[in-house]
């Protein structure tokens, strides 16, 4: 009984270990630093909230990666669920390879998928921008998108197709009327993914954006001199939107997994 | 991270699904020799060493054409203007061209490897208008022909009010593809709260008594200088032997566990945090670091001697609004503008003319602005006498680019150490 | 009845071909460009030359163990620090599983750069920890957290913790309570329980929670260079330094390609050693 209580304890403890540089940022947020830059506690104050949008460089940025992170979370969606829902249901010669490449392109080190990538770039003399970071960002989401799609796609009942297809349903009518809502969560789940890796990707964006600049490359820029308490708002408030959405998505989720 | 930040189940059960086999193996070699057909392409350079001097007729050529748009992006190092950039407002006030200041600059090097890509393939990297150390990579920008070549028929405020001795200095001479924004020293800065005795020498980086809580520049001219300084050695006629032993000496400091770490800009956020104590650091930032954080550091021209450097205003060839950083270039030799400038950031005016601006502004202020405007125009760190310049070093420049990769070969490693 | 036989292919070419293009193609044109010479001003060259890969590890041999060390101890802590949460959730959670997950997660919320920084905000020298403990005259003034290896490591544990519990978390799972039950029936003592039943069926998971873990924590260079120093540098430093501060593409390709086959041949060793019947069939069930 006592190991348990020591379990429980320890689990919050590293909870608490986990949370607290989030807890630090937020802080932060709402420090009345009288310079530029955060460095110590100075007071209580709102007004970087009101003032949020103010460093246009840091706007600018935050609206690129939304951008790339938006392009990425449809176009890795559509190529992902290919792969995934073809891996998923057919058996095919080739199928091997494809899993290989991705199983390498899930455990490569970003580093080096990002340093390839610029190799590329370079040799063909294509320069680096945001169109690059869009390709890279989708390059990288592709197999997380197809690995969720996949695992649904095994665990698809086939006798809810089979039955269409004895009511007189074509495959084409199957698929969009009873395949796809079936699969529909885990595709949602695998853009959501990508959005989310997209969004908050730097190793790999730092080789391909050139003098464009996202917003973890902003913030990497920053801190060398110092962090603005604009970046630490900004942060609470993706912080934020990212729970409200995490905790709907799951909310929505429950009661269809419950019939 | 490339690992999903939200860990579905069902991704990781495709993830531990599969082993690895010999038959994967065969596979990967198979994509191999399919890739190994489309790379044999080398990488194109863009210049040749030595290709400085441009032709005659290339400022007609690449100025022809070109019209004013209103808009210019420019990008600077930080801790290099005012906050509230007043010299840009009146820039913009006077000719009505908006200028989109950014400091995304801390370092040449990666600077250079950041827009080298872009400019190789002939794009636009965002900026009409950038400021350059002449350090290696300057040589490299001149040399891949990225820089636009200045029309100085367009700049008489240059003409008429810049230093003469900016007007020949060896990296660029004649003001071909650069005029200065300002030069400054490398030298020391400290935190005499931590650090009670003063520092003079350049013995003390090496002091045993700051273990851990000494920065060196991660830049290797500037981190390599200080160490043939400290041997007695001028960097500008340093040879390949002297670089070894620098070298030796700066390994000595680092595995005596005196160094923190080697920064780029990075050292004043540093020094401000207490991480160092002590540090190489530029001449100026310390002012401006004092004014706008209020803190108290100081900062020393060693007396084995420093460096002196400048930062060139250049527009890349690709520049959308190339005019428009032309006028900026000149409006900042305006006498005015360039005391203001000084006035703030403590580096080495290259307008002789604006001491006595300073003086003048000076005398309408009271108290202590007036002092601070005073010590300013008073300043050896900002109008050097030629006894201050006695001291001062010149970076060393690399006739051909096998010298120049010695060179970073012997330095880098202890960087990257 | 042929379009039937096209459409998985129809299915994975688009993304087969930009995987292809942008995953496969760029790992051997670095291969191509580790092997060619000149700088970055006159163009590189194919020339077949080896030698820069010689010239590249005995340079950065240091920093290429460090990164191994480092991923290594790691890897360790994680499986030390992680299994207990999961355990717990797993057999215990009740109810409340799904929220103590998401608790877990929350952080990942925050981008990683900011996460990290975060870190380095707590731990500087005179900062909110090390600050009131060095004016209460507990620790020396020089006494520094970041910049030591243990800072690297604490922020490469943290950053990589959830890519653990996840996967441990998953297999515990999986087991079957009846299966535990009848182990405690026949050894009745909880230690072995634990070491004969709970721990070789929560292999699978700690298996892909190394692979999860240790080929990014080795070449993590975030981490390193946020939380660390000069003593720290990490390999993926080194190869960043050469791509994005030197041009020195031929030795970045080469370092990037050595640390790419290291890390793969030990994926690969330990897949093979760890992928034995026994783990075979717990992973099937």
């Amino acid at each position: 009984m006592t190991g348990r209580r020591m379990l429980y304890a320890y689990t919050w403890l590293v909870i608490a270990w986990l949370t607290l540089p989030v807890l630090i940022m937020i802080a932060f947020g709402f420090n009345d630093t009288p310079g530029r830059y955060n460095q110590s506690w100075d007071g209580f104050t709102l007004k970087w909230y009101g003032r949020v949008f103010e460093l246009d460089e840091l706007t600018r940025a935050l609206v690129t990666s939304l951008a790339v992170a938006t392009v990425t979370m449809l176009v890795a969606g559509a190529l992902g669920t290919g792969i995934g829902y073809a891996l998923g249901r057919y058996r095919f010669r080739g199928s091997g390879t494809v899993n290989l490449v991705m199983f390498a392109a899930i455990s490569s080190p970003e580093l080096v998928m990002g340093a390839s990538l610029l190799t590329l770039f370079v040799s063909l003399g294509v320069g680096p921008g945001v169109v690059t970071i869009t390709i890279a960002h989708v390059m990288f989401c592709i197999s997380f998108v197809a690995v969720v799609v996949r695992a649904r796609v095994l665990t698809l009942d086939r006798s809810l197709e089979e039955a269409a297809a004895d009511l007189g349903a074509n495959p084409w009518t199957t698929f969009w009327r009873v395949t796809f809502p079936i699969i529909l969560p885990a595709v949602s789940s695998g853009m959501l993914l990508a959005f989310a890796l997209s969004i908050d990707d730097f190793v790999v964006t730092n080789f391909t954006a050139g003098t464009t600049t996202t917003f973890p490359l902003w913030i990497w820029g920053s801190t060398r001199v110092g962090l603005p308490p604009q970046v630490n708002v900004m942060g609470t408030l993706i912080f934020l939107v990212g729970v409200a959405i995490a905790v709907t998505t799951s909310i929505r989720s429950r009661p269809a997994r419950r019939r | 991270m490339s690992q999903p930040r939200i860990p579905d189940p069902a991704l990781l059960r495709g993830l531990t699904q599969r082993r690895l086999g010999r038959r994967d193996a065969l596979r990967i070699s198979g994509l191999a020799a399919l890739g190994g057909a489309l790379a044999a392409c080398g990488v194109k350079g863009k210049g040749s060493p030595g290709a400085s001097a441009p032709a005659a007729d290339a400022v007609a050529k690449f100025w022809a054409g070109k019209t004013s748009t209103g808009k210019l992006n420019f990008a600077n190092w930080p801790l290099y203007m005012d906050p509230a950039h007043p010299e840009l407002k009146k820039f913009t006030a006077a000719t009505g061209i908006e200028v989109d200041y950014q400091e995304v600059i801390q370092e040449m090097g990666p600077w250079f490897a950041k827009v080298q890509p872009q400019l190789a393939a002939g794009q636009d990297i965002g900026f009409d208008l950038m400021v350059i150390t002449n350090s290696i990579q300057f040589k490299q920008f001149v040399d891949s022909g990225f820089l636009a070549p200045l029309d100085h028929g367009k700049l008489p405020n240059y003409a008429a009010n810049a230093d003469a001795a900016y007007k020949k200095e060896a990296f660029d001479p004649g003001n071909v593809y650069s005029v200065p924004w300002t030069s400054g020293m490398t030298g020391i800065a400290y935190d005499p709260k931590k650090i009670t005795r003063p520092i003079t020498r350049l013995a003390d980086l090496w002091d045993p008594a700051f273990k851990g809580k000494v920065g060196m520049f991660s830049d290797t001219q500037e981190l390599g200088n200080f160490g043939m300084m400290a041997l007695g050695v001028n960097p500008e006629k340093s040879t390949p032997d002297d670089w070894k032993k620098a070298a030796a000496k700066l390994k000595e400091q680092k595995s005596g566990g005196i160094i923190r770490n080697y920064y780029d800009q990075s050292y004043i956020d540093a020094l401000g945090k207490g991480e160092v104590w002590i540090t190489q650091a530029w001449s100026g930032d310390v002012f401006q670091k004092n004014v706008s954080d209020g803190t108290d550091f100081k900062f020393v021209i060693p007396e084995e001697g420093g460096t002196i450097w400048t930062d060139n205003f250049a527009i890349p060839v690709t520049a959308k609004n190339p005019l428009d950083a032309l006028k900026l270039i000149d409006f900042f030799y305006q006498v005015e503008i360039a005391a203001s400038l000084a006035e703030y950031i403590n580096y080495v005016c290259p307008v002789p003319a604006a001491r006595d601006q300073i003086r003048k502004d000076a005398a309408a202020k009271t108290g202590k602005d007036k002092a601070a405007l005073e010590a300013v125009a008073d300043s050896p760190l900002v109008f050097p006498a030629p006894a201050d310049y006695a001291r001062l070093h010149y970076y060393r420049s690399f006739a051909t680019a096998a010298e120049q990769q010695e060179y970073q070969g012997i330095f880098e490693p202890i960087v990257l150490g | 009845m042929l379009r039937r036989r096209l459409a998985p292919y129809l299915l994975v070419l688009p993304g087969g071909l930009w995987l292809l293009l942008f995953f496969v193609v760029p790992m051997v044109t670095m291969l191509s460009l580790s092997l060619q010479q000149g700088d970055v001003v006159t163009g590189y060259v194919f020339t077949g030359h080896w030698q820069t890969y010689v010239d590249a590890v005995v340079n950065y041999r240091t920093q290429l163990v460090r990164s191994l060390i480092y991923g290594g101890i790691t890897t360790v802590v994680l499986i030390v620090l992680a299994f207990p949460v999961a355990y717990w959730i797993a057999f215990y959670g009740g109810r409340r599983k799904a929220t103590y997950l998401f608790l877990l997660l929350l952080p990942f919320f925050v981008s990683f750069v900011l996460r990290t920084i975060s870190w380095r905000q707590i731990l500087t020298d005179e900062g909110i920890l090390l600050g009131p403990l060095k004016d209460a005259g507990l620790l020396h003034q020089e006494f520094h957290v970041l910049g030591t290896p243990v800072a690297v490591i604490g922020g490469l544990v943290y950053n990589f913790l959830p890519f653990m519990v996840l996967p441990v978390y998953v297999a515990l799972e999986r087991i079957d309570p009846r299966v535990v039950e009848a182990a405690r029936d026949l050894y009745a003592d909880p230690a072995t329980t634990f070491r004969k039943v709970i721990f070789p069926l929560a292999l699978p998971g700690v298996f892909a929670g190394v692979l999860m873990t240790f080929v990014p924590a080795s070449s993590d260079y975030v981490n390193s260079a946020v939380l660390g120093s000069s003593s720290t540098t990490m390999i993926g430093q080194v190869i960043q330094s050469q791509y994005l501060t030197s041009s020195n593409y031929p030795t970045a390709s080469a370092l990037s390609f050595t640390l790419m086959a290291v890390l793969l041949i030990g994926v690969f060793a330990y897949a093979r050693a760890l992928g034995t019947e026994d783990v075979m069939k717990v992973a099937a069930r």
